[in-house]
């Protein structure tokens, strides 16, 4: 009598002896705190960068076209000169720039929930938000980024703020503020909504219509009444105008409080909604 | 710490409604400390809803359950700590590479940035991925991703593991190779619960299992329990030419009883616990010309047992009933 035979394990018995060491030679550390596991998600969103640089690509070229084409094509007939009007749009473009990368926010958010990591991660010992905190922490990073390649663009062009570097790098770092707290927005709608695709749709249909609304490629003075009284209370033409007042070194302190009060007010109702609905899964 | 008399899962009535679904409808577990447990059930049976409440991902509509001591509700956090889950899709990172995804699950449960590292080496080393290290995930093969799968989920030894469906969709090589990871595992005295639509599985790799079916356990019990409940052991011939069956068929209807005939045109089988009379059979055959393949005598498959629990048609002798080891009989 046979019985039918139990296929014989192919894995090595040295194989085995090396998983059972593995498995055995650890003993469990204290959980990790809050802040570590935050930015060890910000390194994540950072290696991700790194390995699918497409996504950058995409956000930075656009704006790019966008520099190049308006000034060129319309600076001469909407601010008299190309170089005037390069003053006049870099640090609006600079705002546009990286607004458009914070709706990628939300599309990494919702590409992560279709995938099983998101379970693995939400079954750790971590701080609950950390995840979510951590991504936009790595995505500030690419904020940053987006930013510095309009900066360096508009160098290049021929654009010298009169606030210098250090100008600069305040409106650099104002935009970069307000684009977390917008990015809450976007990472809510990324749980909301049913696929990555989806996300990016909607996030660009709100941010579309608001930055061009806003002062970013037209002074409002041009603009019939209500349309200009829209556009004169848009945050978005308000952090322009904060970032051209930055750099040419006139900004007003009431444009930067509104900015940085909206980007509190958005985080503190977003960040829980977001966690809230990343925890329920 | 568990001892190992204690019940390192314990659920009581498990309840989970999604909509007008109820995915789990009161499951009973009772999951003893360093066994392997499997929870065998069809596609929607509702395994994975139930790994994802124990595992404290979604909370319980209804009843309660204790992990390791700990009630997945009122102490979520402790559970966790002591815990890991390989999901059933990959719970790993398709972007990024297999040496930065298990340091980053490294850093997460506390380990420092060194320790990560070297653990990260060491387990790629031990689950054969050292070479594909550096390698994006996306880029792995399906059994590579399951072996980086499991890999992430002991970076920190976790006293209790629930594997969800691990070796669907992989070839048999593979499979072999994370059954091996699992039994490697048990050996270290972890706990397991263990998903899967395959019955070989939970036979090979469980201590216990429950049969569940819409959401509700519908039998329980040791491998061996489960198939001695759907009756005696069966002789399986398969001939060398299908032609020949149906005179098979008479010779052995005769010796042994009612001969069920297989999909498998050359096979058939009898319900016969008694060797004798079984190599009796077989003698018979080649006595009278009929060329025999092979043949086994055998326990029911688990095959035959969860069809004939499920309700589904049984391959062999669907007359005959379960006895009494079922819970839960469903209406
Ligand atoms: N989030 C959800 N929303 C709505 N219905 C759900 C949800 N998750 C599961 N279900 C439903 O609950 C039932 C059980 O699903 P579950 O995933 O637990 O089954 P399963 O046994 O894991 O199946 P499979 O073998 O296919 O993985 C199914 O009918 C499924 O459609
Ligand atoms: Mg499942």
């Amino acid at each position: 009598m046979s019985t039918p035979a139990t296929e014989a394990s192919l894995m090595t018995e040295a194989d085995e002896a090396a998983v059972r060491k593995a498995i055995s030679s650890t003993s469990r550390p204290p959980t990790a705190s809050p802040l570590s596991a935050a930015f060890t998600f910000g390194w994540r969103g950072m290696l991700k960068v790194k390995h699918v640089p497409e996504q950058l690509l995409d956000v930075t070229i656009t704006p790019v076209m966008f520099v190049l084409m308006f000034t060129y094509l319309f600076g001469g007939a909407v601010a008299g000169s190309t170089g005037a009007y390069l003053d006049y749009i870099l640090p609006g473009v600079l705002v546009m720039s990286v607004l458009f990368t914070t709706v990628y926010s939300g599309v990494a958010l919702n590409t992560d929930l279709t995938k099983g990591v998101v379970d693995r991660f939400r079954s750790l010992p971590i701080w609950r938000p950390s995840p979510l905190v951590g991504s936009l922490l790595g995505d500030s990073v690419r904020y940053l980024v987006a930013g510095t390649v309009i900066i360096v663009l508009g160098v290049a062009l021929g654009y010298r703020p009169d606030a210098g570097v250090g100008g600069v790098l305040a409106a650099l770092a104002l935009v970069v503020v307000f684009a977390f707290g917008l990015s809450w927005v976007f990472t809510t709608l990324g749980l909301l909504l049913r696929s990555p695709n989806a996300v990016m749709n909607a996030g660009f249909m709100g941010i579309f219509p608001l930055t061009f609304l806003s002062n970013v490629f037209v002074d409002p003075s041009t603009l019939p009444a209500g349309l200009e009284a829209f556009v004169n209370v848009n945050p978005i033409s308000i952090l322009a105008n904060a970032s051209r007042g930055l750099m040419e070194g006139t900004a007003s302190a009431a444009d930067i409080g509104i900015v940085l009060a909206t980007a509190a007010v958005l985080t503190a109702v977003f960040a829980p909604l977001t966690t809230r609905l990343y925890r329920r899964g | 710490m568990t001892s190992q008399s204690t019940l390192a899962i314990e659920a009581t009535g498990l309840v989970k409604v999604f909509g007008d679904t109820r995915a789990v409808d009161g499951v009973d577990l009772a999951v003893r400390s360093g066994s392997v447990y499997g929870v065998l059930g069809p596609n929607g049976a509702g395994k994975t809803t139930t790994i994802r409440m124990l595992a404290t991902l979604i909370r319980p509509d209804g009843g309660s359950a204790r992990v390791l001591g700990h009630d997945i509700v009122q102490e979520p956090g402790a559970v966790r700590r002591a815990v890991s889950l390989t999901g059933q899709l990959a719970s790993v990172d398709e972007d990024l590479t297999g040496r930065e995804n298990l340091i980053l699950l490294g850093r997460l449960l506390g380990l420092r940035r060194n320790a990560a590292k070297t653990r990260a080496a060491e387990l790629l080393e031990a689950f054969g991925l050292a070479e594909a290290a550096g390698r994006m995930v996306k880029n792995y093969s399906g059994g590579m991703r399951r072996r980086l799968d499991v890999a992430a989920s002991i970076v920190v030894t976790p006293q209790l593991m629930f594997l969800d469906e691990p070796t669907t969709g992989l070839d048999p090589r593979s499979r072999n190779q994370v059954w091996g990871i699992i039994r490697a595992l048990v050996a270290e005295g972890t706990t397991i619960l263990l998903c899967t639509q395959y019955l070989e599985e939970a036979d090979q790799l469980a201590d216990g299992i429950a049969v569940i079916d819409h959401g509700k356990v519908i039998a329980e019990g040791t491998p061996g329990q489960l198939k001695a409940s759907v009756g005696t052991g069966a002789l399986h011939v398969r001939l060398l030419d299908p032609e020949q069956r149906p005179q098979a068929e008479q010779l052995i209807g005769r010796a042994l009883g009612a001969v069920h005939l297989e999909p498998d045109l050359a096979a058939l089988s009898v319900q016969c616990s008694d060797a004798g009379r079984a190599a009796e059979a077989v003698a018979e055959l080649s006595r009278s010309g009929i060329g025999v393949a092979d043949f086994s005598l055998g326990q029911p498959s688990l095959d035959e047992v969860f069809l004939a629990l499920t309700g589904h048609p049984a391959e062999n002798d669907s007359d005959q009933q379960p006895d009494a080891i079922a819970e839960e009989q469903p209406a």
